[in-house]
């Protein structure tokens, strides 16, 4: 599918949008640039046309997608940028983190393991907060230390919120159990 | 047949010329078909008037198929070949359906979908909903005048993979051309945003006769875009009658009762409950066939007390979608009620004490879903006026996964991806020389494969043999605008395309359905060759008329030798158009088609970079 490999479709997901390349992004606007290209190239704007043309049009509403859903999201994005810089954040191998941090977290951990046994929706609600709270502290420093260029500190970042982010999943997940 | 117009290369056809197009509710209890007619939606009605048709089918020994209202007036007397709420059925196992014990019919358990014995043969859903679908075409096209471009059918938001894929063979074998298939509160959702111009996060509670489904949507300048989805695929209406009728046979001591008898008595639950929504009390009489006399009363609240489980029931898969899309009930704007069963007070007052505020009920609920469809039906045949030119983003409601070691769940595409969405995944082979690999793909959100649903069983075969762990195979999951999957494999360190067998472990193979087509077409060989020779022709006019309408815009895309050919491909098209020739115009067709690729590449480059540029302009306004 020569079409499909084209540049424009291979370009990475901030030229996609014209947008520059770093962690700080205004949501608002890339959601508004999303709208206007899936205006252009959503199958439902093609569903009359041939189907190589109803091809074409799922491939890139697709591609536009998952440059939306990456850039969007800022662990994913910063995800992305690190990768986009050559830098391997080593999710596997490198669970090396500040003491400090991982007994913080065992302690969260086992206050989300007592109320989902316990059933105690409110205490998983402030939980759920507290987690919220400390998460969006570390993407204001995480955005930061892009801006700095610490691509180093920036892997250790995102190591570390990806283990917050499953951490506040579980909450979620065991809210879900009682509430059913 | 109507005579098709021609017009010179690069002229436009004239703009006025209407495709017809239909939306389709394929519903559990009812079905309707709807059209836009001078840019109003309306529900397309029966020789009498009336607009719902009901979503029964009778297969009897003597008779031709009967469909509706004739099908209907039989439950009783023949209960066996009287197939209701087939849907339930759709990409569907015998150990997947409630309440399988008190229902009437000789199922037969095959591989993949149950199976029904008739007096006409064995039946599978697929075909039950295709003779559904066949009447509401025909009704649509003689009220209309000629044969549809197409139909938009819609599904509940919870179907998966199975049962979408079910509705879509069904729409292929009734004849019909399928533009999209619609999740139900998002068509909903369309009509209501439509009609009342509204902005903001509204929630489609949406109660069907055999299925519940909530969606949260966002409506902001001509973008609808669903956050979030959830629901249950095995929850509606006639589980209320069903209440009723085990109400009925404890309150009257009643002995296990025959089929017709059973029949009969959940007729009389359905009308009680029905009535209930306009009355305080609801009596309930039958005369059975063992002369027993039932004669009952029921009451508002306790038709509230027995079915309050039920109606607790939605709330959960409302509270989860509201999480999903990070919001709560105070985000709400509005919530739109669709389906008959959310004529029910106590679903209204549950649905109110929810969210805080009235429910939305303006538009009739058993016919908004069908509306929405005619509109997203128009607009996709390429009706569309100025004004009207709105965008639709959609979800896919379950989450898909394979299966890894130990029978555990790798999500790939989690739950609510907005669609199109694909997802490459890379395996290796564990055997020096393996040539076969195979994947198990399931829907759902348990973490065991044996608590999700199985949708297919993928073989990669063809691997080029190579030493163990040396093979990298790429595996590309698509789910396409119609929440459907389907999934491609290339082996990256040769290139080499592997060959991918699926074996749907619910659902139909192609050539289940293509054997089905075939028996269609030997009933009525004659008109089955007719339709085909029609359709390839509508379908040539349409390619046409878009090559002729992108000529027009877009013609500085292309060399003056690029133009020469697409203009050749063209005019060798439409001087076969009208002939019986199929195959001339079959190639006609996939010449035009291959011509104009490279075409409609650039000209999608160029839409992207100008939606980018008006962007800028917009807003970097210096």
């Amino acid at each position: 599918m020569s079409s499909f490999d084209s540049e424009a479709l291979r370009q990475d997901f901030f030229s996609l949008f014209g947008l520059p390349r770093q962690q700080g992004l205004d949501v608002d606007r890339l959601e508004q640039l999303y709208r206007d290209i899936q205006a252009k190239v959503h199958p439902d704007k093609h569903a009359y046309l041939s189907d190589s043309e109803k091809r074409l049009a799922m491939q890139w509403s697709t591609h536009v997608n998952e440059a939306y859903q990456t850039l969007k999201d800022p662990l994913k994005r910063a995800r992305y940028l690190l990768k986009l810089a050559g830098h391997d954040v080593r999710l596997e191998t490198n669970t090396a983190m500040p003491t400090e941090f991982l007994v913080e977290q065992m302690e969260l951990r086992e206050a989300v393991i007592d109320a989902r046994d316990a059933g105690d929706a409110d205490a998983l609600d402030v939980l759920h907060r507290r987690l919220k709270k400390d998460i969006r502290a570390e993407y204001t420093l995480l955005q930061q230390t892009f801006d700095a260029n610490m691509l180093e500190r920036a892997g250790e970042l995102v190591r570390q919120l990806m283990f917050q982010e499953k951490l506040i999943q579980e909450v979620d997940d065991a809210l879900e159990v009682i509430e059913r | 047949m109507a005579l098709l117009q021609l017009s010179e290369p690069g002229q436009s056809t004239a703009p006025h010329e209407h495709r017809l197009a239909v939306g389709i509710d394929l519903g559990t209890t009812n079905s309707l078909v709807a059209t836009v007619r001078s840019g109003m939606a309306v529900v397309v009605n029966d020789e009498l008037g009336r607009s719902l048709l009901p979503s029964v089918v009778r297969y009897s020994a003597a008779g031709p198929i009967e469909v509706g209202f004739s099908a209907q007036s039989h439950q009783s007397a023949d209960p066996k070949n009287t197939i209701v709420s087939v849907k339930r059925f759709m990409g569907r196992a015998l150990k997947d359906i409630a309440h399988i014990e008190s229902m009437p019919y000789d199922f037969i358990e095959a591989e993949g979908m149950i199976k029904l014995k008739t007096a006409q043969g064995v039946k599978n859903p697929v075909e039950v909903s295709a003779d559904i679908l066949k009447a509401m075409r025909e009704r649509a096209e003689l009220a209309l005048g000629g044969a549809l471009t197409g139909a938009v059918i819609t599904v509940p938001a919870y179907f998966d993979d199975a049962q979408r894929q079910a509705t879509k063979d069904a729409a292929r074998l009734a004849g019909l051309s399928v533009l999209r298939l619609l999740n139900e509160p998002t068509a909903a959702a369309i009509a209501y945003g439509l009609d009342n111009a509204a902005e903001g996060i509204y929630a489609v509670y949406d109660l069907g006769g055999g299925t519940f489904d909530i969606s949260i949507l966002k409506l902001s300048k001509g973008v609808f875009q669903v956050l979030s989805t959830g629901g249950d695929s095995a929850l509606g209406g006639d589980d209320f009658d069903h209440r009723v009728f085990c109400w009925v046979g404890e309150q009257a001591q009643l002995s296990p009762v025959s089929l017709g008898d059973a029949r009969l008595l959940q007729m009389r639950a359905r009308e009680a409950k029905e009535f209930l929504t306009q009355h305080g009390e609801a009596p309930i009489t039958a005369k059975l066939s063992t002369g027993e006399f039932v004669d009952l009363k029921l009451t508002s609240e306790i038709f509230a007390e027995i079915t309050r489980t039920l109606v607790q029931k939605t709330l959960g898969p409302t509270k989860k979608a509201l999480r999903d899309a990070g919001l709560t009930p105070e985000d709400i704007k509005g919530v739109v009620m669709v389906g008959g069963a959310t004529r029910m007070p106590q679903v209204q007052h549950a649905v109110e004490a929810f969210f805080g505020k009235e429910p939305l009920n303006n538009l009739d609920p058993d016919k908004v879903v069908a509306l929405g469809a005619a509109i997203q039906a128009n607009l996709l045949a390429g009706n569309r006026a100025s004004g009207d030119d709105w965008l639709l983003l959609d979800v896919i409601p379950l989450s898909l996964g394979i299966e890894t070691m130990g029978g555990l769940v790798e999500k790939i595409i989690p739950r609510n991806s907005t669609i199109p969405v694909a997802r490459a995944q890379e395996f290796t082979t564990f055997k020096d020389g393996q040539t076969a690999l195979a994947l198990q793909v399931v829907q759902g959100e348990r973490e065991l494969v044996s608590d999700c649903r199985s949708l297919a069983r993928f073989e990669l075969r063809g691997i080029p043999p190579m030493v163990a762990g040396a093979a990298r195979i790429r595996v590309t999951f698509q789910v396409d605008a119609d929440g459907l999957l389907s999934v491609t494999a290339r082996e990256q360190t040769t290139g080499h395309e592997a060959r991918v067998e699926v074996k749907p472990s619910y659902g139909l193979n192609d050539d289940e359905v293509t054997s089905m087509l075939k028996d269609g077409y030997t009933h009525a060989s004659d008109d089955a060759f007719r339709r085909a020779l029609r359709e390839a022709q509508v379908e040539a006019q349409r390619l046409v008329e878009a090559v002729q309408s992108a000529l027009k815009e877009d013609a500085h895309l292309l060399s003056t030798l690029e133009r020469a050919h697409i203009d050749s491909c063209l005019s060798k098209l439409q001087s076969v158009l009208l002939g019986d020739d199929r195959r001339a115009i079959d190639a006609g067709l996939d010449a035009l088609s291959k011509g104009t690729a490279e075409f409609a590449a650039r000209r999608m480059n160029q839409g992207v970079r100008r939606a980018l540029a008006g962007r800028k302009v917009d807003e970097v306004n210096l």
